[in-house]
């Protein structure tokens, strides 16, 4: 054999080498893209339409925010489909929705009831997944709910963008890979809320919690407490109440002769409307106890719940993820959508489905391809603007959107059905962010 | 001291509630002789008379929001303001005590329906077959509800006037420290004053007289010439008008939804057995004694030496009883024991 390099047999044989090399290069380099697509749970790649699944309370004591997140959801398959005047996908940048469907495919939806309960909820998107072949699932207004979808997605490898919860586990212990939330949690609220509360109630002040007792409950009345302890707060007692208990009376009486002069209701939805109701019907409003005016404060707002409430409401103060005044162009172009379609504005929690679900989509068309794996990687650090809440990250390390936050309080002199909070400050992400490993909890593998 | 007298009222309101629906439940039982797992959804219809009522004094008219500047927004004005001014306003301010007016024949007719087109058909039948049917139109009373009225609770307010707290401490010297809601107050007074006229009726009328003889023997009764059976429906009409009645006047402390009668109907019918089964001056007793046991177990003082004893409190007591007095505290002999 020649050990020339310029030998003719040697070049052919190099040049015949690459031409094969690249003949068996080239499909996998143009099929690559969607070369799993065949292994991956509910694929929609050949069918004409891809299939969402809007899991929200219809009942329960959390059905007020259900049902304007399921309206929500019903506006996004809208403006995604190219229909109606498109809302936040005209501010949302970047994106590269075009208003043709999801990479083409027209989005069709299945609706099921969470009932504010895991086991219903686990159950509803478990059909969802298995009998309607829905490729990613989204909503919810509980997080023992989010927690208890957040796991089933993994196991099954289903996307699920959580709708409201608000409590620190759903992004903290109990992450998961195939969960994301646009949401804030208790964590920022107790953070945003604190130095409100030391500017307008003092430094010197005895707390008494009544909390929803489970996981949501939990963290608020932690992160409260931990934040206005360190205020000089002290906290007298941190009692818990069962969800839906409807009647909490017999739990307000032993806050009243406490020696406790503000009252934190870690209640959300028709919990919170009863309780407030209560509270304020015992009198509480009106007490003046170790020499100051007896306080309540409601760490996590919502304009339904304020209607819910009415007059108890006013001048109450707490947090919220958005509301539909706040002047930028996303909540413009959401608020004007939703209001042309239902004659009424929009909630925090339709705010935060309507965006998950661009959110979702968008990263889809970013990755080319359904296949979760390359969706989350996509979503994972996202950063974008235009969707209400201003310039916003999803983090990666936790799937925590990290983005600027509201104080509100009941309004105290509204003149309208609709104009019941005033939004007291936003609060810059820089004050209310924390590290991402902050919690514990593992977001598991891609592939499962 | 304030606390325990604190908590002596709310069990006081809350057994009010619990006595009135119990007190029916052990009338139809005692009369009829059936099970009926419907009367949680009857109080249930009486919370929506008041609703109804609210909504009828709340037609209105849309006019333009003129506060929302960021897009087209209607608000209503009730045709009763539109007419008549703060007249008008003050109408509809009391609807919770005028829908009192609506209940009573409402629920009349509902009762006397429902008697004669379904229940009277099951009077012969076991306790198993009386309790399946009557749990049946539970759910189908409360998803016809929820189709009208939605699955979302509707606040439904009392009163201006009674709407804040009464200073009870200054009444009786122990200082400002103690007020309790009026409205609760009213309650209170509501279904002692409706216990009483029922318990009077039953005493004192030859109606009533002949009632609590059939409860006794039936068929005694009817060898007279007397047509009990008559009589028993009436009666049936009249406990579904004491349910609700009891779920029109608790609108205000428990804003409405069509799941309410459900949270009631086990812990009535605990109220019932613990009382007696058939015993209405029990039912009344164990409404009360529970109520009042409920809600002093809910103090902390209490929670922190029993964890969950406030969640479990009327189960243990019934428990109790039934293992002392298996009859329930004013139970009579031969009921329910064949």
């Amino acid at each position: 054999m020649s050990d020339n390099i310029n030998d003719p047999s040697r070049r052919r044989a190099l040049k015949v080498g690459a031409a094969l090399g690249m003949g068996l290069a080239a499909p996998s380099l143009i099929y690559t893209r969607n070369a799993w697509a065949a292994n991956f749970r509910n694929d929609p790649t050949k069918a004409k339409t891809v299939m969402l699944g809007f899991n929200v309370p219809q009942t329960g004591p959390y059905a007020d925010e259900g049902l304007d997140e399921l309206r929500a959801y019903k506006l996004v398959v809208k403006h995604l489909n190219g229909e109606g005047d498109g809302g936040m996908m005209k501010t949302f940048k970047p994106s590269k929705l075009k208003g043709n469907g999801i990479l083409g495919k027209k989005v069709t939806y299945v609706t099921g009831d969470a009932q504010t309960k895991a086991d219903a909820a686990r159950a509803s998107a478990k059909r969802m997944i298995e009998k309607d072949g829905v490729i990613m699932f989204t909503g919810g207004s509980s997080s023992a709910v989010a927690v208890a979808a957040q796991s089933l997605a993994q196991e099954m490898g289903v996307v699920f963008m959580v709708g409201l919860s608000h409590s620190n586990d759903t992004t903290m212990k109990d992450r998961r890979r195939y969960g994301f939330r646009h949401f804030f949690n208790a964590y920022m609220s107790g953070q945003a809320l604190a130095p409100i509360l030391a500017a307008e109630l003092g430094t010197d002040r005895r707390a008494y919690h009544l909390t929803a007792d489970y996981t949501w409950g939990w963290t608020q009345e932690e992160s409260l407490k931990n934040a206005t302890e360190k205020l000089g707060w002290k906290t007298v007692a941190a009692v818990r109440t069962p969800l839906g208990a409807g009647d909490f009376s017999q739990y307000i009486t032993p806050a009243v002769n406490s020696g406790a002069d503000v009252l934190f209701l870690n209640h959300y939805g028709k919990d919170m409307v009863n309780s407030l109701t209560q509270a304020v019907q015992f009198g509480l409003r009106d007490k003046m106890v170790n020499g100051k005016r007896f306080e309540i404060v409601v760490p996590l707002y919502s304009e339904l719940m304020v209607q819910g409430a009415g007059a108890a409401a006013k001048g109450i103060l707490g947090t919220a993820n958005w509301h539909w005044n706040l002047p930028n162009e996303g909540t413009k172009a959401f608020t004007q959508s939703f209001v042309k379609e239902y004659g009424f504005p929009p909630s925090q929690a339709a705010q935060t489905c309507y965006a998950q679900t661009l959110l979702y989509a968008n990263a889809c068309e970013v990755a080319g391809t359904f296949y979760p794996p390359e969706v989350i990687k996509v979503l994972e650090g996202y950063k974008f603007d235009g969707l209400g809440n201003g310039p916003t990250e999803y983090r990666a390390g936790d799937h925590q959107c990290m983005k600027d936050c509201l104080v509100v309080r009941g309004a105290l002199h509204p003149t309208g059905k609709y104009d019941l909070l005033e939004v007291v400050k936003v609060v810059p992400r820089s004050q209310i962010e924390y590290p991402a490993s902050m919690g514990g909890g593992e977001l598991g593998p891609y592939i499962v | 001291m304030d606390a325990v007298l604190l908590q002596l009222l709310n069990g006081l309101d809350k057994g009010g509630a619990y006595a009135l629906i119990a007190l029916g439940l052990t009338l139809i039982f005692g009369t009829l002789g059936v099970v009926n797992f419907a009367h949680g959804a009857l109080f249930m219809l009486g919370a929506f008379c008041a609703v109804t009522t609210h909504k009828l004094l709340t037609i209105s008219k849309s006019v333009q929001d003129t506060s929302i500047t960021l897009f087209d927004v209607h608000k209503d004005v009730p045709y009763l303001q539109i007419w008549w001014g703060d007249i008008g306003a003050r109408i509809i301010d009391y609807a919770v005590p005028l829908s009192v007016l609506l209940a009573i024949p409402m629920m009349l007719l509902v009762g006397v329906a429902l008697e004669r087109g379904l229940i009277r058909h099951f009077y012969r039948r076991t306790h198993a077959d009386q309790i399946l049917v009557t749990f049946g139109l539970a759910i189908v009373l409360q998803e016809v509800v929820k189709a009208y009225f939605g699955a979302n609770p509707l606040p439904t307010p009392a009163p201006e006037i009674v709407s804040g707290s009464a200073n009870i401490g200054a009444w009786i010297g122990l200082g400002d420290a103690l007020s309790y809601p009026w409205w609760r107050l009213v309650y209170f007074l509501f279904s002692v004053a409706v216990i009483g006229m029922v318990l009077a009726f039953l005493r004192f009328t030859t109606f009533g007289m002949v009632v609590r003889a059939g409860m006794r023997d039936r068929e005694t009764v009817g060898l007279f010439g007397i047509d009990i059976e008559r009589r028993f429906t009436i009666v049936f009409g009249i406990a579904v008008v004491v349910a609700g009645l009891a779920g029109a006047m608790y609108t205000p402390i428990l804003p409405p939804d069509y799941h309410m009668g459900m949270e009631f109907l086990v812990l009535s019918f605990v109220v019932v057995v613990v009382g007696g089964m058939g015993s209405v001056g029990g039912a009344v007793l164990a409404g009360f004694l529970l109520g009042i046991l409920q809600s002093f177990a809910s103090m902390n003082e209490i929670k922190d030496l029993l964890p969950g004893i406030d969640q479990i409190i009327i189960y243990l007591v019934a428990i109790v009883i039934l293992l002392v007095r298996p009859r329930g505290l004013m139970g009579r002999a031969g009921v329910m024991e064949t």
